[in-house]
């Protein structure tokens, strides 16, 4: 009796060490996170002011700023967004709620999957040989923006995807009762159901676009701009101008890159500051898109 | 009201059902080019890869490319072996994955068995955010906080090396392992668990001894799907690894991976068409084979799991 006591004394003890590790190794990774955060701001901090925001990139460390990467972000940022929001959605909506189940589907989810696994880089190199020397686009923001947009696609694709597929069967055949056709019964009714988690998934790929470097350094990001693209807005009829679409470009992530490399320390506290704008960006917009989803989860109940 | 009258209203019928349908067909037509997209963007990255390389492989032989253990492109006297990248970019994978696929797999079991649901919502869109950190900021972590901590450690390291950028990557690629992972043990069936339980198993041993092999083949796939986001990270191993080709193994030595020579010879200007251009399309194109490899395995194993329950 003493005996099967112990054994079960000592499965308890393990079982509890088990908890423990699996507690600490959850937190340490947590930890790291907060570190990061942390470094980042100690370093950072310092070197941020006005100025900052609103100084062109410089040889002299406490002189430069990341105008032109914050402005180059936003209108790269417009451009991926512009392009690959509708065509995700649109071809997310063709695979759940259209595609005939044959071989063409097939290849086509199959595709979109190993796309999602492709590294950024590939992108990078697509766009390059495409893009800029087959197409002639340049090395402009126009060029920037559909690469980081083909590379977010999968993504969006399959956010899209996810949100129809968790629409019940009975919405739709409610609204076919009703005489809806295909595309009437999904714009009226999938659709704004799917809309919050399709929202989520939008904002989590363009919060991987605001960050990748990659691709743009391939497809030759300067890293030195002392200059911002054409105002959209123009004084003249039409009053819209796209010429700031051709014009070369920098974004923060690739500024960061360039005042890591650099040897002297001075910049490296550019960097860090410059981090810590890149970093609040993409950590506001995961926020933003968790409470989304934990609000649709609570809301909605099939 | 004559016939005439009847007639008119049936053709008008006529006429808006035809228009309906035709905007149908039109909209399905737009959805399905929207969606044949994607395979233009995988034929676009395949013909350049493929293409560049071809006239790459036109003045380098196959054989040394593999073969060859020095990669000087640039010099006066080129080599082109790509095996000194292959060995940078194997490292640094090695090393990351020391620490994602323990932390991974233990966070993912911890979550799935023992964590309550509250600290599950709470703690796993956190868990998230570690992939969600944009790579230049964790290259930025690796190079000037890690690298620091570990000379006071290890005080012969070099300034760049593979093993802070492999421990920094590991870091990143936890959440890959872990929420895949999670899914897979999630789908284990309840039934599996309580007969477990009803034998007088722990909470351990059931996770270990019954849960873990059950979902054995979607922890695997969590595992290759970490492996190929390891193979193709790139900024933290460009600014962190050093950009030195260098045939080793050791993790303590700076040396350059596939990702990392993308960036160093796009970083320069090298002349549209020359053999030194076309070098970063052989090496793009090894590295996508490696991950396309990985990521079929990966969904096969995916796959598998899914329809044994």
């Amino acid at each position: 009796m003493s005996d099967i006591k112990k054994i079960i004394a000592k499965h308890k003890r393990w079982d509890f060490i088990f908890s423990i590790v699996g507690l600490v190794s959850m937190f340490g990774a947590l930890l790291v996170l907060a570190v990061l955060v942390g470094d980042l701001f100690l370093d950072g901090l310092p070197r941020f002011s006005k100025d900052f925001f609103i100084s062109y990139p410089s040889r002299f460390p406490e002189k430069a700023g990341i105008l032109s990467a914050w402005v180059g972000t936003i209108a790269i940022m417009t451009v991926t967004a512009c392009a690959a929001i509708p065509l995700g959605i649109a071809a997310g909506i063709y695979l759940e709620e259209y595609a005939p189940k044959n071989w063409f589907t097939d290849i086509i989810e199959i595709n979109v999957s190993n796309l999602a696994g492709v590294p950024s880089i590939v992108y990078g190199l697509m766009a390059l040989g495409l893009f800029v020397y087959e197409l002639d686009l340049g090395r402009n923001i126009l060029t920037g923006g559909l690469t980081l947009a083909l590379l977010i696609l999968p993504m969006i694709i399959i956010a899209t995807r996810e949100a129809i597929r968790a629409i019940p069967q009975a919405m739709r055949e409610a609204s076919y009762a009703m005489g809806a056709t295909k595309w009437q019964t999904t714009r009226h009714h999938v659709l704004p159901y799917a809309s919050p988690s399709i929202l989520t998934g939008i904002i989590i790929a363009l919060s991987r676009a605001i960050g990748e470097t990659a691709p743009l350094i391939t497809i030759g990001a300067l890293t030195f701009i002392a200059f911002l693209p054409q105002s959209p807005i123009s004084t003249d009829f039409p009053f819209i101008s796209f010429e700031w679409i051709k014009e070369g470009f920098t974004v923060m992530p690739v500024q960061m890159f360039n005042w890591i490399s650099r040897p002297q320390e001075a910049f490296h506290f550019n960097a860090a500051a410059a981090g810590i704008v890149l970093m609040s960006l993409t950590l506001l917009m995961n926020a933003v898109a968790i409470v989304i989803r934990y609000r649709v989860r609570k809301r909605i109940k099939w | 009201m004559g016939p005439l009258f009847f007639v008119c209203r049936g053709s008008q019928k006529m006429s808006k059902r035809f228009f309906r349908q035709s905007k149908e067909k039109l909209i399905e037509a737009i959805l399905l080019l929207a969606a044949s997209s994607s395979i233009f963007i995988t034929m676009g990255i395949v013909g350049i890869l493929v293409y560049e390389s071809v006239q790459f492989f036109r003045e380098v032989s196959f054989f040394d490319f593999i073969t060859d253990t020095q990669w000087t492109p640039l010099f006066e006297n080129p080599h082109y072996g790509i095996l000194p990248l292959l060995s940078g970019t194997l490292t640094t994978t090695f090393v990351a994955l020391c620490v994602a696929i323990p932390l991974g797999t233990i966070a993912a079991i911890f979550l799935s068995e023992y964590a309550s649901h509250r600290l599950r919502e709470i703690v796993k869109p956190l868990l998230e955010l570690l992939s969600a950190v944009p790579t230049v900021v964790y290259g930025y972590f690796a190079l000037l906080f890690v690298t620091p901590l570990l000379q006071k450690i290890f005080p012969d390291l070099p300034g760049f090396n593979m093993l802070s950028a492999g421990l920094v990557i590991g870091i990143m690629i936890i959440p890959y392992v872990s929420s895949v992972s999670e899914d897979a043990i999630h789908s284990v069936p309840m039934y599996l668990r309580e007969g477990s339980y009803a034998m007088g198993a722990t909470k351990m041993q059931t996770a270990l001894k019954v849960v873990m092999p059950s979902a054995i083949s979607g922890i695997a796939a969590a595992y290759i799907l970490g492996i190929s986001r390891a193979v193709g990270e790139t900024m933290v191993v460009a600014i962190a690894a050093g950009m030195q080709p260098n045939f080793t193994f050791n993790p303590t030595q700076p040396a350059e991976t596939i990702t990392a020579y993308i960036v160093q010879v796009s970083l320069g200007d090298l002349p549209h068409g020359g053999l030194g251009y076309r070098t970063i399309f052989a090496a793009g194109l090894s590295l996508l084979s490696m991950t396309l490899v990985f990521n079929i395995i990966g969904h096969w194993l995916r796959k598998k799991y899914r329809e044994v329950y």
